[in-house]
C-alpha cells in the first residue's frame, strides 16, 4: 500500500520552477534512493515534504497515510512521523543535544498521549543510540552541532533519528562527506531503523551508500521530474555513465 | 503552505504574567506627595535616631537641585514626584513571627513559590542532598515582613535583616557604610531613594566567615500608586564568602510605578560577594500600558585587596529597564564581573549595562551581555570600563551579545572604554545574531513548536550567564524567558 504519494508535484523558489510535476509513490517497509545531478531538484523535495518555509507549492499533493502533508506546518508534520536528514545541519549554540533531544521525544510522546519518558531511559537510549554512531558522551553535552565536524554532524542526524522513531525518513545526502568508516556506521544506523513500518528516502549521490542499505528502488531526477526509475543496477549505471544519457534516451 | 516564520504574525503578542494579582490587605497608606514633612514622617514611623532623619533630608536637599538623567536611550512621560506615596505597609504592628504575618501576605508568597517557612522549598526545585537551603527576607510594599534562617545564621555570626532592624540592632555598621559606595546625591533616582526608602535587606559577614546558605530577598509591590524605594547593604568583612539573590514581581496595574532602589556591597580584603537578580517587575501589557519604571542604583566596591564581586541579572520584567550594576575595583588584584541577560518584548524599553572602575593595581574585570529583543521593544547595553592611572597592568574583557526576534525591535550597544594607562588590556567583543528560520525549522521538523523552540534558542544564547545563577534561580530564570517570549512568534 502507497505510503508516502507524491502528485503532479509542482514548485517555485524566488519565482523560478524547480519542482516541475513530479510524482512518487513509497510503500511502507520500502527504501527508495533518489540520485540526480546537483541543481536537480533533491533537497526542494526533501524541504517540500518536511514543510520548510520559502516555497511556493503551485499544484500538486503530498500526502502520508492518505493525509495532506501540504495543509499541516512542520511541527504538526514531525507528530505525523516525517523525518527529514538535512543536507547541510546548522548549529543551535547553548543548546545541548541532550536537552533538544530530551525536548523533542517528549514533545512527540505528548502528542501521541504517552507520558514523558523517564530519564533513565531518556539517558539509556541517547547513550547507546549515540554510541552506534560512534559519538562519545560528550557530544551530547555539547550544542547541537556545535563546532562539530562535517561528519559528526551528518552521524548526528541519525542519532536524532534513531531517537525520534519517526515513520517517513527524508535523508537528504547523509552520506555526503563521510569517511569509510563513518559512512559504514551511518549505513548500519539506515538498517537498524528500516522496518516493515517505515518508509526511507535516500537522496545520494554515491552507490557506495546504496551498497551497504540495499534499496527497493532508485529514481533519477533531473530538472525537478522523475526521469527513470528501477533497482539499484541503475545505480551502477548512474555511476559509471553519469546523467546525460538519461537525457538523451 | 501554512506560514510558520517569525515575521507571519508580529502583532498577535499576548503575554501572561503569572504574577501579577493583587493581595486583598489592609495598608495604612501615607497620601501622595513629597515635602520635608513626608521625610520626617517615615523616619518616626521607623523610630529612627536623628543622624539617619538628618541623614535623609540631606539628600532630599540635593534631589531638589538635581534633575533625572536625560541620557538613556529610553522614553516616557514625566513622572510627577508629587502624585506618588512614598510609605505602604500592611496595617498594625511589625509581626513578631512569621506566625504572625496575615494569612492573605503568606498566600501571596506561597502563590510565587517563595518560601517563607524554613522546610520548603524555593520555587519548588528540590535541592541535591546536603545542600543547605536558601534564607529569605520578604518585603513586602514599604515593609520586611520577616526574614527566615535568622538563627541558623547567627550561631555562624553572620547578620541577616531588614534594613529597619538593622539601623537599630547594628547601628555603628549601618552609619559607616550607608552611603559609603553610593553618595546620596550620586544621582537623581539614588537621592530620592536616600531621602525616602523604606526598607529592605540588611547582610553582614564576618571575617573569614563563608555563609552557610545562599540568602534572598523578595520584593514585592502591592499597593497602588506607590512606589518602592528599598536599600540594601551588603558587607563581606575579610576572607567572607557570600551569594545573595534578588527576586521581584508587582500586580498588573495600567499606571506605571516607579521603583527606585540603592544597593551597595562592600567587599573588604579576600572578601567575594555573588548578586544575583531575577527581575521580573510587571513589564506593562502588550499595547505598552502600565508597567514598573525600575530606575535603580547598584554599585558594589572591592574596596579589599583581592576582593571580588560579581553582578548576576536577569532581566526579564518592567516597562522601563534603568540598571547600571557597577564594580569599583579600589583593592589591588581585586575582580569585578557583570553577566547579564535583558529580555525585553512589546513595548518594554532597557538600558542596562554596567561600569567597571579600575583603580587598583592588577584589577580584573569580566563583562558578558546578553541583550534579547523581540515585539516592539528597544535593549540596550551601556558599559563603561575605566582604567585609571594607577591601575597598573589591568585588564578587561567585554562580550556584547544581541538577538533579535522579529522585524520591530531594536538593540543597541553603547560600550565606551576609557583608558588611561598604555599596559591596560581592553578587550571587546560584539554579536548580532536573529533567531533564525532555518533553527526555527529545525527544532520544528524534530516536533518542538514555535515558541518553545524560540525558548529553547534564546535559553542556548543566554546559557553563559545563566550558568553563573545558583540551582533555583537558573531553573526559574529559564522559566521566565519563556514565559516573557510568550506571543513573540507567530
Ligand atoms: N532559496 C533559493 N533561492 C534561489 N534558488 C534556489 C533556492 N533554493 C533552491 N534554489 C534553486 O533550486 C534548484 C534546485 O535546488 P536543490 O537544492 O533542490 O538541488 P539539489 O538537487 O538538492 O542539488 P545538490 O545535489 O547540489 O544538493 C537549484 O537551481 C537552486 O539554485
Ligand atoms: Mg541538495
Amino acid at each position: 500500500m502507497t505510503f508516502l504519494r507524491i502528485k503532479d508535484l509542482v514548485v517555485k523558489v524566488e519565482g523560478r520552477p524547480v519542482l516541475n510535476g513530479l510524482n512518487l509513490e513509497v510503500g511502507r517497509g520500502e527504501v527508495h534512493a533518489i540520485m540526480g545531478p546537483n541543481g536537480a531538484g533533491k533537497s526542494t523535495l526533501a524541504n517540500i515534504i518536511g514543510g520548510k518555509p520559502g516555497y511556493e507549492t503551485v499544484t500538486g499533493s503530498v500526502s502520508l497515510n492518505g493525509v495532506e502533508l501540504l495543509d499541516l506546518s512542520p511541527v504538526e508534520r514531525a507528530y505525523k512521523g516525517v523525518f527529514l536528514g538535512f543536507q547541510y545541519p546548522i548549529e543551535i549554540p547553548g543548546v545541548s543535544n541532550m536537552e533538544f533531544l530530551h525536548a523533542a521525544v517528549n514533545s512527540l510522546r505528548k502528542e501521541a498521549g504517552q507520558d514523558e519518558i523517564s530519564t533513565i531511559d531518556f539517558m539509556k537510549k541517547v547513550r547507546s543510540v549515540a554510541n552506534g554512531l560512534q559519538l562519545g558522551s560528550e557530544f551530547l553535552k555539547r550544542g547541537v552541532n556545535e563546532g562539530f565536524s562535517g561528519g559528526e554532524k551528518k552521524r548526528n542526524e541519525i542519532v536524532q533519528m534513531l531517537m525520534l522513531e519517526p515513520k517517513l525518513a527524508v535523508l537528504d545526502e547523509t552520506d555526503s562527506g563521510l569517511d569509510v568508516d563513518a559512512l559504514r556506521v551511518v549505513a548500519e544506523g539506515v538498517n537498524q531503523f528500516r522496518s516493515e513500518e517505515r518508509a526511507i528516502v535516500l537522496i545520494t549521490h554515491y552507490k557506495r551508500l546504496l551498497e551497504y542499505v540495499q534499496p527497493d528502488y532508485v529514481h533519477v531526477i533531473t530538472d525537478g521530474v522523475i526521469v527513470r526509475s528501477g533497482d539499484d543496477t541503475l545505480a551502477t549505471e548512474i555511476e559509471e555513465r553519469g546523467f546525460n544519457w538519461l537525457a538523451e534516451a | 503552505m501554512p506560514d510558520s516564520s517569525l515575521s507571519a504574525t508580529p502583532n498577535l503578542l499576548q503575554r501572561t504574567y503569572e504574577a501579577g494579582f493583587v493581595t486583598d490587605v489592609e495598608s495604612d497608606i501615607l497620601p501622595p506627595g513629597l515635602n520635608e514633612q513626608t521625610i520626617h514622617w517615615i523616619s518616626q514611623k521607623k523610630n529612627e535616631p536623628k543622624w539617619l532623619l538628618e541623614w535623609r533630608l540631606d539628600a532630599y536637599r540635593h534631589w531638589l537641585e538635581m534633575d533625572e538623567p536625560q541620557w538613556a536611550t529610553v522614553t516616557f512621560d514625566a513622572i510627577d514626584y508629587q502624585d506618588i506615596s512614598y510609605f505602604s505597609a500592611p496595617r498594625g504592628d511589625k509581626p513578631k513571627s512569621l506566625d504572625d504575618v496575615d494569612p492573605e501576605i503568606l498566600q501571596t508568597y506561597n502563590k510565587l513559590g517563595i518560601p517563607l517557612h524554613e522546610q520548603e522549598l524555593l520555587a519548588g526545585v528540590e535541592r541535591p542532598e546536603g545542600r543547605p537551603p536558601v534564607a529569605v527576607d520578604a518585603v513586602f510594599d514599604s515593609v520586611s515582613i520577616g526574614t527566615t534562617f535568622r538563627e541558623s545564621l547567627a550561631e555562624e555570626g553572620v547578620i541577616f535583616c531588614s534594613f529597619s532592624e538593622a539601623v537599630h540592632e547594628y547601628p555603628e555598621l549601618v552609619q559607616k557604610y550607608l552611603g559609603r559606595v553610593v553618595p546620596k546625591s550620586d544621582n537623581f533616582y539614588a537621592a530620592l531613594n536616600s531621602a525616602v526608602f523604606s526598607d529592605g535587606s540588611f547582610v553582614y559577614i564576618p571575617k573569614g566567615v563563608r555563609c552557610p546558605m545562599e540568602l534572598s530577598t523578595y520584593f514585592r509591590i502591592n499597593s497602588q500608586n506607590t512606589g518602592q524605594f528599598e536599600r540594601t547593604l551588603i558587607i563581606a568583612d575579610e576572607g567572607a564568602y557570600v551569594s545573595y539573590l534578588e527576586g521581584c514581581t508587582a500586580p498588573m496595574r495600567d499606571e506605571n510605578q516607579l521603583h527606585a532602589a540603592v544597593v551597595e556591597l562592600v567587599a573588604l580584603d579576600d572578601a567575594e560577594i555573588k548578586y544575583s537578580t531575577v527581575q521580573n517587575w510587571y513589564p506593562g501589557d502588550e499595547e505598552g500600558k502600565g508597567g514598573i519604571y525600575n530606575f535603580v542604583t547598584k554599585r558594589g566596591s572591592c574596596m579589599g585587596k583581592r576582593s571580588r564581586i560579581s553582578w548576576t541579572q536577569v532581566e526579564t520584567g518592567s516597562a522601563i529597564t534603568w540598571k547600571y550594576p557597577s564594580v569599583i575595583l579600589r583593592g589591588d588584584d581585586s575582580v569585578g564581573e557583570f553577566y547579564s541577560v535583558a529580555l525585553t518584548n512589546n513595548h518594554q524599553q532597557a538600558d542596562t549595562g554596567t561600569k567597571m572602575t579600575h583603580i587598583g593595581k592588577n584589577t580584573k574585570s569580566t563583562i558578558i551581555s546578553k541583550g534579547i529583543s523581540a515585539g516592539k521593544s528597544s535593549n540596550v547595553y551601556r558599559g563603561l570600563v575605566r582604567m585609571n592611572p594607577g591601575a597598573k597592568e589591568s585588564r578587561n574583557f567585554t562580550q556584547c551579545d544581541s538577538l533579535l526576534i522579529g522585524e520591530n525591535c531594536a538593540a543597541h550597544t553603547y560600550p565606551y572604554i576609557e583608558a588611561r594607562r598604555r599596559d591596560a588590556v581592553v578587550e571587546h567583543e560584539a554579536s548580532t545574531s536573529k533567531v533564525s528560520e532555518d533553527q526555527l525549522f529545525l527544532c520544528q521538523q524534530r516536533g518542538i513548536d514555535g515558541e518553545k523552540a524560540v525558548a529553547m534558542i534564546v535559553n542556548g544564547f543566554c546559557k553563559d550567564v545563566f550558568r553563573q545563577l545558583p540551582m533555583e534561580f537558573a531553573v526559574e530564570a529559564a522559566k521566565l524567558l519563556e514565559v516573557s517570549l510568550e506571543g513573540s512568534v507567530g
